[in-house]
C-alpha cells in the first residue's frame, strides 16, 4: 500500500506573549501545539485523530493541510514535500486535500446560493463553466441531496443543519480531492442528524476510496468512521493503533480516562470519578518526561525524568507510556 | 402529560399545562413536570424542541414577543405564575439558581470574577464587599477551582473552559437556591471536563438537597444523572419516566430513534448503520392536532392526525403515542 501522508517530527509552536523579565533574557516562549510527531497514513485509509481540547488536534490537521507551515519536521504528500509547494503544484494540492470544517453555520457564505458556495472550488482551480454543473450536480448527488435544482438556488439560511453540513461536504468533495480533513463535522449536529452524516461519511470513505483524518474529541464517534485511531495529548501523539484494539484494550492512562468520560445512554455505567484529575497542562512549559504526569494516577519516578517513546504493545498497536514499555511491563 | 406520574406532594418545582408561543407558532404545548428536592429531572430532546424555551418560561426569562401561559406554576409551596417582574427578579439567582451552557458568553467579560460574584451576594443578601468575597472564596473553593482567592481577580477570557463552567456553577450556587435549573451545562465542555462538571453537580446536590432541572440533548448524560426524564419534541412532552423505567423500555417511538442514534461502544459495530431520524422537527401552528412525531415516524396510521391522549408502560412511566405499551418488543 502506498503510504499518501508521511510526517516526521512534525511540529508546530506559536509564539506567545513575554513577560518583561523573559524579554529581557531575551527568552521567546512558545506554545507547542504540536511536538514532534511522527504520522503514516496509507491511502485510502481513514484515520482518526483524538484528544481534548488544546491537546494540538486541530493544528495537525492544519499543518496536514498547509494551512500553517511547520516549524520543524518534514511533511510528504503523495511522495513530494508539502514545504516546497507553489504556485502550479500547489494550486494541485490544494485541490487534492480538502477540508471539512465543524460549524456549517459559519463555513458558508450566508449571501451566497448552495450552487454558487459549491463551485467555489471549481472557479478556484479554473474549471471550465460549462463543466461546474455537472460537477456540482454530481457533488451533491454523493451527499444524497440528489434533488439538485430544488437546493441549488437556495441560499444557507433556508436548509437544515444536517442538510447544510451535506452541502459543505459536497464543496470538499466537487473538486474530486484525494485526502480529506474532517475536523469535528458532526459536534454542531443534533443526534438524529448526526447519524446520517457518519454514516454518510462512511458510506463516501468506502465508494470514493477517500484518504480522510477524522478529527474529534468523542472516541465513540471516531470508531463509527475509522480503522485507526491516534489519540493526543498536549502536542504528542500517546496512542496509535487499531480503533477497535484503541477502544477495547486501551493502553494509554490518558485514552483510558477519554473512553470512560463519554456518558453512554445506559443506567448500568460506572459513575465513577475519571482516573484523571485536573485539566490540560500548560503548552507553554510541559511537565518534563511524560506530560500526562501531573494529572496520572500511576506516575512514579521515571515519568517526570523520561519521555516515553512511542512503542508497540500488540501488533500495529503502539503506545507511548511507561507502564506498557518492556522494561516495566514486569513491574506493572 | 396532564393526569400523568403526580408525586407532587412536596415537590420544589411544580409545572402543569405551560404554554409559549412566538408570534403564531407555539414553541411549548402545555407541559407539566415536577422536581422534588434532591432529585434530578431531565428535559431531553432535540434543538427546536422547545425544552429551553420551557426552562426560560418557568424563570420567566422570556424575550419579548414571546406569550406565556401556565395553568399551575408552583415553586417550594407558593405559585410564581402570577408574580411582578420585580419579585421574579428577587428568586432569581437567590432561591432559584441557573446555570446556562456557554460560561463565556453569561459571564461579563469586561468585570472580574470576584466583582461578579460579589454582586450576587451584595444584591440579594446585602453582604458587604468583604464578607462577600469571603463568601465567594468559600464557594469556589468548594467547587474545586484551584487558587479561588486569586481567581477573583481574573477576567473571564483568563480562565480555562472547565474553570468557567466552575465559576458558573459557584455563582449560581452563591445564595444557596433550592431549585437550580441548568441548559445545557456540559454541552461546551471536553468530554474528560464534562465528567468531572456533572460528577460536581451530583455531590453538591446531595449535599444541598438541591432540586435540579436539567436541560440537555445528550442522553449519555440523561442516563449517567438524571433520577427523573421528560423526553420533548415540538413543544411536547412525549415520554416521561423514571431514569430506569425508560432506558429499560424506550416506548415511544421518537425516543427511540434517538437513541438508536447513538454510536455506543459494544453495541453498534462498524460496518452497522446508525440509525437517523429523517426530516427535521417541525414548526406547529396554533390549533394544530394529533402526534406532531407523525410525519417522521415509520409506524404513523391515519388515527396519529387526531388527539393521541397518554397512555402508562408502567405506573412511573406514561407516553403519548397510539402505540401499545410493548410494541416495539414484536419488532426488536
Amino acid at each position: 500500500m502506498a503510504e499518501l501522508i508521511a510526517a516526521a517530527n512534525l511540529t508546530k509552536h506559536y509564539p506567545t506573549s513575554r513577560t518583561t523579565r523573559q524579554m529581557l533574557r531575551g527568552e521567546r516562549p512558545v506554545v507547542r501545539a504540536v511536538d514532534g510527531i511522527d504520522l503514516v497514513i496509507q491511502r485510502g485509509e481513514s484515520v482518526g485523530l483524538v484528544g481534548e481540547s488544546g491537546s494540538g488536534k486541530t493544528t495537525v490537521g492544519r499543518l496536514l493541510l498547509k494551512l500553517t507551515e511547520a516549524s520543524g519536521g518534514t511533511l510528504n504528500f503523495d511522495g513530494a514535500a508539502v514545504s516546497g509547494l507553489s504556485g502550479d503544484s500547489l494550486r494541485r494540492f490544494r485541490q487534492q486535500a480538502q477540508l471539512v470544517f465543524q460549524n456549517p453555520f459559519d463555513s458558508v457564505n450566508p449571501r451566497f446560493t448552495i450552487r454558487r458556495a459549491v463551485a467555489e472550488p471549481l472557479i478556484n482551480t479554473g474549471v471550465p463553466r460549462a463543466e461546474r454543473d455537472g460537477r456540482i450536480a454530481e457533488a451533491m448527488r454523493l451527499v444524497h441531496l440528489g434533488d439538485f435544482h430544488r437546493y441549488a438556488d437556495k441560499h444557507p439560511s433556508e436548509l437544515s443543519g444536517g442538510q447544510l453540513q451535506r452541502v459543505v461536504l459536497a464543496r470538499a468533495l466537487v473538486g474530486r480531492p484525494s485526502f480529506l480533513v474532517a475536523d469535528e463535522p458532526v459536534s454542531m449536529l443534533d443526534v438524529s442528524v448526526r447519524a446520517g452524516i457518519l454514516n454518510l461519511m462512511r458510506e463516501l470513505r468506502d465508494r470514493l476510496g477517500l484518504t480522510a483524518l477524522y478529527i474529534s474529541h468523542d472516541l465513540t464517534l471516531v470508531r463509527y468512521v475509522c480503522e485507526r485511531t491516534l489519540v493526543m495529548y498536549l502536542g504528542r501523539i500517546v496512542e496509535d493503533g487499531p480503533t477497535s484494539e484503541v477502544i477495547s484494550r486501551p493502553a494509554h492512562p490518558y485514552t483510558q480516562a477519554l473512553i470512560k468520560a463519554v456518558p453512554r445512554p445506559r443506567t448500568d455505567q460506572s459513575r465513577e470519578d475519571l482516573p484523571i484529575s485536573g485539566g490540560l497542562a500548560n503548552a507553554v512549559s510541559p511537565p518534563s518526561g511524560c506530560r500526562l504526569r501531573d494529572r496520572c494516577p500511576y506516575a512514579f519516578a521515571r515519568c517526570a525524568q523520561e519521555v516515553p517513546a512511542l512503542l508497540e504493545v500488540a501488533p500495529g498497536h503502539r503506545a507511548a507510556c511507561h507502564l506498557t514499555s518492556p522494561a516495566n511491563a514486569a513491574a506493572a | 402529560m396532564s393526569a400523568t406520574l403526580k408525586r407532587s406532594t412536596n415537590a420544589t418545582l411544580e409545572v402543569e399545562g405551560l404554554r409559549v408561543s412566538f408570534g403564531g407558532m407555539e414553541a411549548v404545548r402545555g407541559i407539566d413536570l415536577s422536581v422534588e428536592r434532591g432529585e434530578t429531572h431531565c428535559l431531553v430532546g432535540e434543538s427546536g424542541c422547545g425544552k429551553s424555551a420551557s426552562a426560560l418560561a418557568i424563570m420567566g426569562l422570556l424575550p419579548g414577543g414571546a406569550r406565556r401561559s401556565v395553568r399551575r406554576l408552583g415553586f417550594a409551596g407558593d405559585e410564581i405564575g402570577k408574580l411582578s417582574e420585580r419579585r421574579m427578579a428577587r428568586l432569581r439567582g437567590d432561591r432559584i439558581g441557573m446555570i446556562f451552557q456557554d460560561p463565556m458568553t453569561s459571564l461579563n467579560p469586561a468585570y472580574t470574577i470576584g466583582s461578579q460574584m460579589t454582586e450576587v451576594l451584595r444584591r440579594h443578601r446585602g453582604l458587604a464587599r468583604d464578607k462577600a468575597a469571603e463568601r465567594a472564596v468559600a464557594m469556589l473553593d468548594r467547587v474545586g477551582v484551584t487558587a479561588p482567592g486569586m481567581r477573583l481577580g481574573q477576567f473571564p477570557h483568563q480562565l480555562s473552559g472547565g474553570l468557567r463552567q466552575r465559576v458558573m456553577i459557584a455563582m449560581a450556587l452563591l445564595c444557596e437556591p433550592t431549585l437550580l435549573i441548568a441548559d445545557e451545562p456540559t454541552t461546551a465542555l471536553d468530554v474528560t471536563v464534562q465528567a468531572q462538571t456533572l460528577r460536581l453537580l451530583a455531590e453538591l446536590q446531595r449535599e444541598l438537597g438541591l432540586a435540579v432541572l436539567l436541560i440537555t440533548h445528550d442522553l449519555g448524560v440523561v442516563a449517567r444523572v438524571a433520577h427523573r426524564v421528560s423526553v420533548m419534541y415540538a413543544g411536547e412532552i412525549v415520554e416521561q419516566a423514571t431514569t430506569e423505567a425508560l432506558f429499560a423500555a424506550p416506548t415511544h417511538p421518537y425516543t427511540r430513534g434517538l437513541l438508536d442514534a447513538i454510536p455506543v461502544p459494544g453495541k453498534v459495530r462498524r460496518g452497522d448503520k446508525l440509525g437517523s431520524i429523517p426530516g427535521i422537527v417541525p414548526r406547529i401552528p396554533a390549533g394544530f392536532v394529533g402526534c406532531a412525531f407523525r410525519d417522521r415516524c415509520a409506524f404513523a396510521e391515519p388515527v396519529c392526525a387526531s388527539n393521541i391522549p397518554p397512555q402508562f408502560a408502567s405506573p412511573d412511566h406514561a407516553y403519548r403515542c397510539r402505540m401499545a405499551p410493548d410494541w416495539w418488543r414484536a419488532t426488536a
